[in-house]
């Protein structure tokens, strides 16, 4: 490593996330991932076909997350009686008996997060796919990442499943579409997880200061000089 | 390595949080906005040590309740029974499906008080500026963001238990106050997780070393 640091922005200069090391990136091949050398981060990887990809793998997504959303969870019956419950229908019960809190919490990880992880992510890759991107994506993809870890759809499969268990003991209790369409959005979500190269993303960006990216999108850094804008 | 490994923060550059562009701060007191996606440029996480310690502290209290009050209330024939997450737990294991005990009491027992000693050791060897074990201590901290979120598997288990479970007036089951305080521990510990900056455990060793 060199003693001093040129200070134009460039995308293959990376500061290590967790530890701050600086770094220089070698050119990775498509299924490559880079490490940090000093705290084992990942610090880049490359997907093959990282727009088109998980573009696919979104609308997928997409169409789980309807389905998973409008049709019954699971299905109750004992003694001639039945009843269902969908994601939404979970949060409303636990809303009216009193645990309004807790109900908002259940609403925002099982069924507006997904939601606003997969529409933002949605938009973004659309936008992506001609570049220069517009300004919009970058705030866009900001939400995608805020909504990452507050998505717990996979949490939620679980959770069905041992209430499903719990439940068997006391009634007969049937797995329903929605249940089905919960475990393909779980599969589907760390599989556009996996295909999504961000840094790809936000080298066909447009800079808040009106850099265009460079034409060839692959992973070519913008060869600029910096511009500072104020705060 | 020859010469001393050099970080952002030592060469005056710092990276963009969100797009993780390398960048050259207008001023160092004020570092200005990413020129590539315009986020707010930070040195490190504002007051992370701080704000980390208040959200540990907070969801450390609420633990306590989270796991002494009722999580459900069963009602069967007139007679309510309450349950904590501990007789849910005894409640899986009792019916035979032990696995599920086992995921249930990692997940809601073992998983938040882990995270809560994990993010106070990492809080406490940061402030008296520890440079041992850094690999690990960052590897922990990791670990904390990546299993958080299996903590709310409970939170899910008793919201659909009380959604189905509505026969009145043969059965029913109601959320207890327990469930409450169990969501806001998960919350506050996934938010001390992002409030804390992994970064601050290198920034010890490397001062010495300049």
């Amino acid at each position: 490593m060199t003693d001093r640091i040129e200070t134009r922005p460039d995308t293959a200069i990376h500061a290590c996330p967790d530890c701050d090391l600086l770094q220089v990136l070698p050119e990775l091949e498509p299924g490559d991932k880079a490490q940090c050398v000093r705290c084992g981060r990942t610090l880049a990887g490359r997907a093959h076909d990282p727009i088109d990809r998980p573009l696919a793998l979104t609308l997928a997504a997409l169409l789980a997350l309807v389905v998973a959303n409008t049709s019954p969870l699971m299905d109750l019956s004992v003694v001639g009686r039945h009843a269902s419950t969908t994601i939404l229908g979970g949060a409303y019960e636990m809303w009216i008996e009193g645990q309004e809190a807790t109900a908002l919490v259940v609403a925002f990880c099982a069924a507006i997060a997904p939601a606003a992880y997969v529409l933002s992510l949605l938009a973004v890759l659309l936008a992506a796919r001609r570049p220069p991107g517009p300004w919009w994506i970058g705030e866009m993809l900001r939400v995608t990442h805020a909504m990452e870890p507050w998505s717990m759809v996979e949490v939620m499969m679980l959770g069905i499943l041992v209430a499903l268990v719990k439940i068997a003991e006391l009634a007969d209790v049937a797995p329903g579409i929605g249940m089905y369409a919960v475990g393909v959005l779980m599969l589907l979500l760390p599989a556009i997880q996996v295909s999504l190269d961000p840094e790809e993303i936000w080298a066909r960006l447009q800079w808040v200061t009106g850099e265009k990216p460079s034409q060839s999108p692959e992973h070519a850094a913008p060869r600029s000089p910096p511009v500072e804008r104020a705060p | 390595m020859t010469s001393a490994p050099l970080t952002g923060a030592q060469s005056g550059l710092l990276s963009c949080e969100t797009c993780g562009l390398l960048a050259q701060p207008a001023d160092a007191a004020e570092p200005g906005h990413c020129p590539r996606c315009g986020a707010a440029l930070e040195w490190r996480r504002p007051h992370s040590i701080q704000t980390t310690w208040a959200l540990v502290a907070a969801a450390a209290i609420c633990y306590i309740p989270a796991n002494l009050l009722p999580v459900l209330g069963t009602t069967s024939l007139g007679a309510t029974e309450y349950d904590t997450i501990m007789g849910g737990v005894v409640f899986l294991y009792t019916s035979g499906s032990w696995p599920l005990a086992l995921i249930v009491l990692v997940a809601s027992v073992m998983v938040p008080l882990g995270k809560l000693v994990a993010l106070g050791y990492l809080l406490i060897t940061v402030q008296s500026g520890s440079i041992r074990s850094n690999r690990e201590r960052t590897r922990l901290y990791r670990m904390v963001e990546l299993i958080g979120r299996w903590s709310m598997l409970d939170v899910f288990v008793d919201t659909f238990t009380v959604a189905l479970v509505q026969l009145q007036p043969l059965m029913s089951v109601q959320p207890g106050a327990g469930v409450l305080f169990f969501a806001a521990v998960v919350v506050l510990t996934m938010i001390a997780a992002s409030t804390f900056d992994p970064r601050l455990i290198w920034d010890a060793g490397s001062e010495e070393e300049s």
